[in-house]
């Protein structure tokens, strides 16, 4: 298996504040990565710097084995797709054209789309099951609909890498578990590298193959969901105590929150 | 795989069918701009003279052609012009009310086109320049105020310029009573837009400084699409969101300003050109370069044709009627934006 991502002694400080610090690990191709850790832990700055958006300041970044600083701006939205945490929210585009516009990294200035890339927004956005809304104004959908919206888009990309900032934040629970059944599913056909924020540590271990624990911005935790999620990693990664079991689900561990009240009393 | 559902049009053949629609719109307002004047004819001897048989009618072919045509010429390029203005700040700035007048850019090319001649410079490329050097210190100016508070809020900006305007209003007032200089006859022209200074040869001088400008937005018309999805998106998307919002300030900056030097202060073209044909064609720029630049050159044919007629005597500069029909406009996005 080849390696789609690597980031090695990756740091980051914005003024005195330190919000990376020496970051490592690597991604394969086709694996899906999960980034959890506290607020402030620096999960969007990392992702930020991945997809090319904050140069690193220290460290390197290699995407699909190449130098991220080789790539052009087009480039390497060719190679990794994003969907940021919040977009603005008074896009004027109807679905389709938003869609659409991933084509334009595979672009020329003076090009305009073929029916290639017609068919290519389309299929997108059947995977994303947002057809029925192709022609409606994008700022007038729901969040729900609107994270789908910029998920096709991303796939319309066709990049090797998509990264994702807190996808299923704004989202209910049968929009969270569609959305992630749906990163699932480009895993396994296209192998798509799927790198991703999460605050829902149990949604990550649902369908992470990795994940990276991050605290003040160095790494606390990497590798399988059981060997992350374990009740001290947890403690000294989020400050409190969590009770981990397995998931009747699946073979995976399952994080509960237990109120400091109740924490005195089991004491007491 | 099924075949492309009919939403999404090609976007070619849609460029195209309204680029002829406005074009015709243009021709139609180009012609009746040569046809009606002070001078009294019939439509028989304007056609016969735009069919080129000048020889029956040579005093009304010297009019038509020497003084009415550059003048319909230089009305069609202001008001492209300034359409592409208006409608390159409202993508940038993320602001429907955003406009070259409105934020004070067309009064600091003004006074610097002012500075400039009472410095004797020559029209080109002096007085030019000197209009291009004012029109980025008041966009720099404007930013700088509206950025300091809350991040650009669509109000803090429109004030800014506002404050802008008034303040080069007054600057240029004060260097015109200061001079008696005979360049600086004309006070309205300043202040009040105007063609009446029309001539072939400075037409056609502007025609050459705008025409690759109107070619470069063009080229830039999809990276703009991409702005509207947020900074952070477009640069995501492999668009240069430092340089190409900064190449863009600049090629509309230097239109707005040459055109300020040859007309003074046009309000309000910019606000509703871009707005009606967004309204009519939806938010794609490839579509609404080329309609800026044929519907707002129609447009201020037009609204010359009536700056010159409505009075019975003389005319009015052109840029009664622009303020006239844009400032209501002007108010009624206002309180839109506010819902």
């Amino acid at each position: 298996m080849k390696t789609s991502l690597t980031v090695k002694d990756l740091s980051h400080r914005y003024g005195r504040r330190i919000v990376l610090d020496a970051i490592s690990f690597s991604v394969q191709e086709g694996e899906f990565f999960i980034i959890i850790g506290p607020n402030g832990s620096g999960k969007t700055t990392l992702v930020r710097t991945i997809s090319g958006t904050l140069q690193p300041q220290r460290g390197q970044i290699e995407i699909l084995r190449r130098p991220i600083r080789s790539y052009s701006g087009k480039a390497l939205a060719r190679s990794v797709a994003v969907v940021a945490q919040t977009p603005p929210s008074d896009i004027p585009f109807t679905v389709a054209d938003v869609v659409l516009m991933g084509r334009s990294p595979h672009m020329s200035l003076l090009a305009i789309e073929k029916r290639k890339d017609l068919e290519l927004a389309e299929r997108a956005m059947a995977f994303t099951n947002v057809q029925h809304l192709a022609g409606r104004r994008f700022d007038q959908l729901s969040a729900g609909e609107r994270q789908r919206v910029l998920i096709s888009r991303a796939i319309c990309q066709q990049t090797r890498i998509i990264v994702l900032d807190e996808p299923t934040a704004p989202l209910d629970l049968a929009h969270q578990i569609n959305v992630m059944d749906l990163l699932e599913r480009l895993r396994k056909e296209d192998e798509i590298t799927i790198v991703m924020v999460s605050h829902d540590l149990n949604l990550a271990a649902l369908y992470a193959d990795r994940l990276l624990l991050l605290k003040e911005g160095s790494v606390v935790g990497l590798g399988k969901p059981e060997e992350v999620l374990t009740f001290q990693t947890l403690e000294q990664a989020y400050g409190c105590v969590l009770l981990v079991d397995e998931n009747p689900v699946k073979k995976v561990p399952r994080v509960t929150l237990v109120p400091n009240s109740r924490l005195m009393n089991d004491c007491s | 795989m099924k075949a492309t559902a009919p939403y999404v049009y090609p976007i070619l053949k849609r460029i195209l069918t309204v680029s002829l629609v406005l074009g015709l719109l243009l021709i139609i307002s180009a012609f009746l701009g040569l046809s009606m004047g002070s001078t009294a004819q019939n439509i028989r001897q304007i056609l016969a003279v735009l069919s080129g048989r000048a020889d029956q009618y040579p005093t009304l072919s010297n009019i038509v052609w020497r003084i009415r045509l550059p003048r319909v010429i230089l009305a069609a390029l202001v008001g492209a012009t300034l359409s592409l203005g208006g409608l390159v700040f409202q993508a940038l700035l993320r602001n429907p009310l955003a406009e070259p007048y409105i934020l004070g850019i067309s009064g600091g090319s003004a006074v610097g086109a002012i500075i400039g001649i009472l410095l004797g410079m020559s029209p080109f490329p002096g007085v030019a320049f000197f209009a291009f050097a004012g029109s980025m210190a008041t966009l720099l100016l404007v930013l700088l105020i509206a950025s300091t508070r809350s991040a650009m809020k669509k109000d803090t900006l429109i004030l800014a310029g506002v404050m802008v305007n008034a303040f080069c209003s007054s600057v240029i007032m004060f260097l015109i009573s200061l001079t008696q200089d005979s360049r600086l006859h004309n006070i309205l022209f300043w202040l009040m837009g105007d063609l009446s200074l029309s001539d072939t040869h400075r037409t056609l001088m502007l025609m050459v400084s705008l025409l690759p400008c109107f070619v470069a937005l063009f080229l830039f018309a999809r990276p703009m699409n991409i702005l509207l999805l947020g900074e952070e998106m477009a640069a995501n998307m492999g668009v240069d969101v430092r340089l190409t919002p900064l190449v863009l300030l600049l090629i509309t900056s230097f239109m707005v300003s040459i055109v300020v030097c040859h007309t003074g202060l046009l309000g309000f073209v910019g606000l509703v050109i871009p707005h009606l044909l967004r309204l009519l064609f939806g938010p794609d720029h490839r579509l609404l370069v080329p309609a800026c630049i044929l519907g707002g050159g129609a447009y201020l044919i037009l609204c010359d044709l009536l700056a010159r007629s409505l009075p019975s005597q003389g005319e009015m500069p052109v840029g009664v009627i622009t303020a006239m029909i844009g400032a209501p406009l002007f108010i009624l996005l206002l309180r839109r934006s506010r819902r």
